[in-house]
């Protein structure tokens, strides 16, 4: 069983498409090997800023030999039937065979027997497909050539190998030959060399300088930073998504510490780490005693002679370059809000275009600020507060830090709105308005806070509605899905009771509120379905009144599923069909509504009178429990009538022959729908 | 790898090294365009040699103007009117890297020394109706250049692919000098009888210029001077291709195009004198564009182009 081996050897392969190149190098390779009758044992593939490496472990030598066979056209059919089934099959005459089949009809039939192909034809042609229909996220021709690739392809390493050796698969393709050399680091290796297997290969590109797996690169990395931020006495400050880049931007990682200017280390951490990471990929270190961020670190591609020494000089000069400009935009913003103030500051937003539609960004304020006002006295928070927090909310939009850095905002206006002496919550509401920033991000909980958050978003949404621009299938330029999602999950997760409805009522003027409703629906749909609730549950409760209350249709949704958890309650569900199948075809028939109050008097049998009494009990139950919208309550005493109404379908049956009986039955079973409808609309519940 | 030269003494020193090195390697040493450009890829050199299926080969050193970027000579990094270094080798040969490595070998960055690294940057011209892929070069963590594989210019795919190299010259010789600041850079041999800095060349102009593309131009006129640019652009694609003073068939693509350029650059003015809104902007980015488009779609058609005669644009080579 050979193990094959592959490497795609190009220039630099952005860092941000590399796991995913290896995956599909990976997925592609194996599916089209299988498809071919190629069954692996197992495959890995790795990725560098030049390479994508494949190993393959366990192949057969060859294809499994095939014979099949296939039914062609009557003996007696005309002599074109028959020419072209001997085209499709490739074989004479005199290798058919004829045979009856099931009908008995004599008819020819083509027994074809494929020989077993040898790997490494096989590996050639799959390649082939797998690189000509490579699925990058951008790719592109290079020279004359029309071969597509992320960037120019130079070189095919492919070997098939096992204990007696190593041979290269016969495969080319846009004049590159696939042979079995590669070559090491750029600068420290670039000699070619060859390689007999995978264990070789890796063995032999680390003497190269090369680390081929991008999970060691990253380890070395953490682990080197680390320990040179320990040795001084700090922190590294971790950034899952910087390492991984870092890692895919070097072959050979060797960290580098250095000190940031003293006279930097006045700036808030957050310009500092943006700064760093954003323009240089540094990783900030941090003096846990103080908070502050004193030093980074960053990670070269090459051992260089001096020991990194003018690397270190270099990144730190463009280091010092680049925060002087954050210095100075921070002080200039500094001195503008000491001379200005925060409104002052937020007048800049009038030359600042929201949607050509939806005027300024000032003009959004003032509508912000109405919202928040209104929100405020719901939210428990002060109105003044929350109108004092929207007037600012987003004047350091035309900070110079944030025009810089636009992924600081909100956090510059918090620095700002506390230089400037706003206190009480305002300073933390002009970062916290953004907030979920998405799925993963915290949901203010401050009261001026959600305020802020809440007019901000219904805004926005309101607004976006008002001028038609919703969004459609995947395309939303405007984030409204988001936004919407972010004024769920404050709802919810602080429990806030409140009518979105009067909220669009306050927003932007001329939206269709009962579609925005209906998108907000959507939303907490998906939203409550990554939480467990099954959509069905979210629809019978969105049925009832009140449902542009979110906090109460969870409570009612999250009850129902409790309830539809429990036997009694999926039995009384079967119940509640049946009696409404029964009433719904008879009203239908009779053309008639039974809601006329049932009388006990008629009822013939214990089971009948036995219902009546278990439907005033749950009645006298359900309806204060509605009351105090103690849903749990309600619904347990609706699921305590499953064993009545059992009983009751088990002995009577409701069309007798008897009218007055029978109508009797029918408006008893209205009943049972009147009084399950008011706690939720269980028709909606599927299955 | 590449032998590694001494270090420069001034900014002339490493544009001439830029110059003899890329003369070397064969390609045509041209002459900055003689009007005001955004960036080196606007040279016609650029713009239209990328186009068609002929083999090119030019380097040159481009001035370039960027209204919005004056500082009024204060801020050390930042100019409105700065040096790029432009290479354009089309087909794009396939030791296009090393070529630019060798470059930086001969304005003295030893890449055994520093930290050299290629990335991930997709260019685009939304003006020109062009983008390519590539990377910004670093060097211990500067950006020192750009290196695109063209992809599209004016429109059309570029069949055989040009390989872009644009050095930005001051920031590239200040870092080799060991400068902190432009104007303190030495311009010529800081040992000649009259040595010259940056700041003596170019200090006084930087600060008029800001004041002017920030204050005074007169915006009334360069809206007019956009509109009669786009209209002579215009008029100039629509006359015949046969000339009637000589009878030959004459596209002038490459006087539309310096109508193209001079819209581009007014709008660049507009922009910097804050008279252009944010939905106007696009509006004006589309305009140009389509002029540069209109340039693009001439210019195939001619010889210089590859186009047979009679100006049947130039078909793709072969797969």
């Amino acid at each position: 069983m050979p193990d094959l081996l592959i490497e795609l050897f190009s220039e630099e392969i952005p860092a941000r498409m590399q796991a995913r190149a290896a995956g599909d190098l990976e997925r592609l390779m194996v599916s089209g090997l299988r498809e071919a009758g190629l069954v692996c044992r197992g495959a890995r593939a790795f990725a560098t800023p030049r390479r994508l490496a494949l190993a393959v472990e366990g192949l057969p030598k060859e294809s499994p030999a095939r014979r099949e066979e296939r039914k062609g056209p009557r003996v007696d059919a005309p002599e074109q039937a028959l020419e072209g089934f001997l085209r499709s099959t490739g074989l004479t005459r005199d290798q058919l065979e004829a045979r009856e089949d099931k009908k008995g009809n004599k008819v020819w039939f083509a027994v074809i027997e494929r020989p077993g192909r040898p790997a490494a034809e096989i590996v050639a042609e799959v390649l082939g497909e797998v690189i000509r229909s490579f699925p990058w996220p951008k790719s592109m021709r290079w020279g004359s050539g029309s071969l597509r690739w992320v960037r120019p392809l130079h070189a095919i390493l492919a070997i098939l190998h096992d204990e007696a050796g190593a041979q290269v698969v016969p495969f080319e393709i846009e004049g590159i030959r696939a042979g079995d050399s590669t070559r090491g680091h750029r600068f420290m290796a670039p000699e070619p060399f060859s390689v007999t297997s995978f264990d070789d290969y890796v063995a032999k590109l680390k003497r190269a300088k090369v680390i081929l797996d991008p999970v060691e690169r990253a380890d070395i990395i953490l682990q080197e930073a680390e320990s040179a931020a320990f040795a001084q006495g700090l922190e590294l400050v971790h950034d899952k998504g910087l390492l991984a880049e870092v890692a895919g931007l070097v072959e050979w990682p060797v960290v580098l510490m250095g000190a940031i200017g003293e006279e930097f280390l006045g700036l808030p951490p957050e310009v500092l780490q943006t700064s760093m990471r954003e323009h240089q990929k540094f990783f900030s270190v941090r003096n846990p005693k103080t908070g502050r961020i004193e030093r980074f670190v960053t990670v070269a591609n090459i051992e260089a002679a001096d020991g990194g020494a003018t690397i270190l000089a270099g990144n730190a000069k463009v280091l010092a370059a680049r925060l002087s400009d954050a210095r100075f935009f921070w002080e200039n913003d500094l001195r503008r809000v000491r001379e200005e103030g925060m409104v002052g500051m937020a007048e800049g937003l009038k030359a600042v275009t929201f949607h050509a539609r939806l005027g300024s960004q000032w003009d959004r304020v003032q509508r912000i600020r109405r919202l928040a006002r209104e929100i405020a006295p719901v939210v428990g928070a002060k109105p003044d507060l929350a109108d004092e927090a929207a007037e600012i909310c987003k004047a350091d939009l035309v900070s110079e830090m944030v025009y810089e850095f636009p992924e600081l905002q909100g956090i510059m206006g918090r620095y700002y709105a506390k230089s400037a002496g706003h206190d009480d919550g305002v300073p933390e509401a002009c970062e916290e308005h953004y907030k979920p920033l998405g799925a993963s991000d915290d949901v203010p909980s401050a009261p001026v806070s959600i305020a802020v958050a809440l007019a901000d978003k219904i805004d926005t949404l309101t607004g976006f509605w008002a001028i038609g621009e919703k969004p459609t299938g995947s395309k939303d330029p405007f984030a409204l899905r988001r936004a919407a999602l972010g004024v769920i999950r404050i709802v919810l997760e602080n429990g806030l009771r409140l009518r979105l409805q009067e909220l669009f009522a306050h927003g932007y003027p001329g939206a269709d509120a009962g579609d925005l409703l209906a998108f907000f629906h959507d939303r907490l749909k998906v939203h409550l379905r990554e939480q467990g609730i099954r959509h069905d549950i979210i629809d019978a409760c969105l049925a009832m009144p009140g449902n542009d209350d979110l906090t109460l249709v969870v409570k009612r949704a999250q009850a129902l599923a409790d309830m539809l958890a429990t036997e009694d309650g999926e039995n009384l569900l079967q119940g509640f069909r049946r009696a409404n199948n029964i009433l719904t075809q008879a009203e239908e028939r009779d053309g008639v509504e039974y809601s006329f109050g049932a009388d006990p008097k008629f009822a013939e049998h214990p089971a009948e009178k036995a219902l009546f009494s278990a439907l005033d009990e749950a009645e006298e139950k359900i309806a204060p429990a509605m009351e105090r919208e103690d849903f749990e309550a309600a619904m347990q005493a609706m699921a305590a009538l499953r064993g009545p109404i059992d009983a009751f379908f088990e002995a009577v049956q409701v069309n007798t022959d008897n009218e007055i009986v029978r109508r009797n039955r029918l408006n008893l079973l209205s009943r049972i729908r009147t009084l399950c409808l008011s706690v939720a609309d269980l028709r909606r519940i599927e299955g | 790898m590449a032998e590694v030269a001494s270090k420069p003494a001034s900014f002339q020193e490493v544009i001439l090294r830029l110059q003899d090195y890329w003369g070397r390697q064969g390609c045509a040493i041209l002459q900055p365009y003689d009007m005001e450009v955004g960036a080196g890829t606007f040279h016609p050199a650029t713009t239209l040699r990328a186009l068609g299926r002929k083999p090119w080969a030019a380097a040159y050193v481009q001035p370039s103007r960027r209204p919005t970027d004056g500082r009024y000579g204060e801020n050390p990094n930042r100019l409105q009117h700065y040096y790029q270094y432009q290479v354009i080798i089309k087909p794009s040969p396939p030791d296009l890297q090393e070529l630019y490595l060798g470059s930086l070998a001969a304005i003295g960055i030893d890449a055994r020394l520093h930290d050299i690294r290629f990335v991930e940057d997709d260019w685009e011209s939304p003006t020109l109706g062009a983008w390519g892929l590539g990377w910004e070069v670093w060097c211990d963590g500067m950006e020192v250049s750009q290196f695109t594989y063209f992809q599209q210019v004016g429109g059309h795919d570029c069949h055989p692919v040009s390989g872009e190299l644009t050095y930005g010259l001051e920031r590239l010789a200040m870092y080799v000098l060991g400068i902190d600041h432009v104007m303190a850079m030495p311009f010529n041999d800081p040992e000649a009888p009259i040595a010259l800095t940056y700041g003596d060349v170019f200090r006084q102009a930087e600060e008029e210029y800001s004041r002017y593309n920030f204050d005074v131009a007169d915006t009334e006129m360069l809206l007019r001077h956009f509109e009669d640019a786009e209209a002579e652009c215009r008029r100039i694609l629509a006359e015949p291709e046969i000339d009637p003073r000589t009878g030959k068939r004459i596209v002038m693509a490459h006087p539309a195009y310096d109508q193209c350029i001079k819209a581009s650059h007014i709008f660049n003015l507009l922009d910097a004198r804050g008279v252009i809104s944010v939905t106007e902007r696009q509006a004006y980015i589309g305009r140009v564009r389509a002029l540069a488009k209109a340039c693009a779609d001439a210019f195939v058609t001619t010889e210089a182009a590859g186009a047979a005669a009679g100006g049947a644009p130039s078909a793709p080579e072969a797969a």
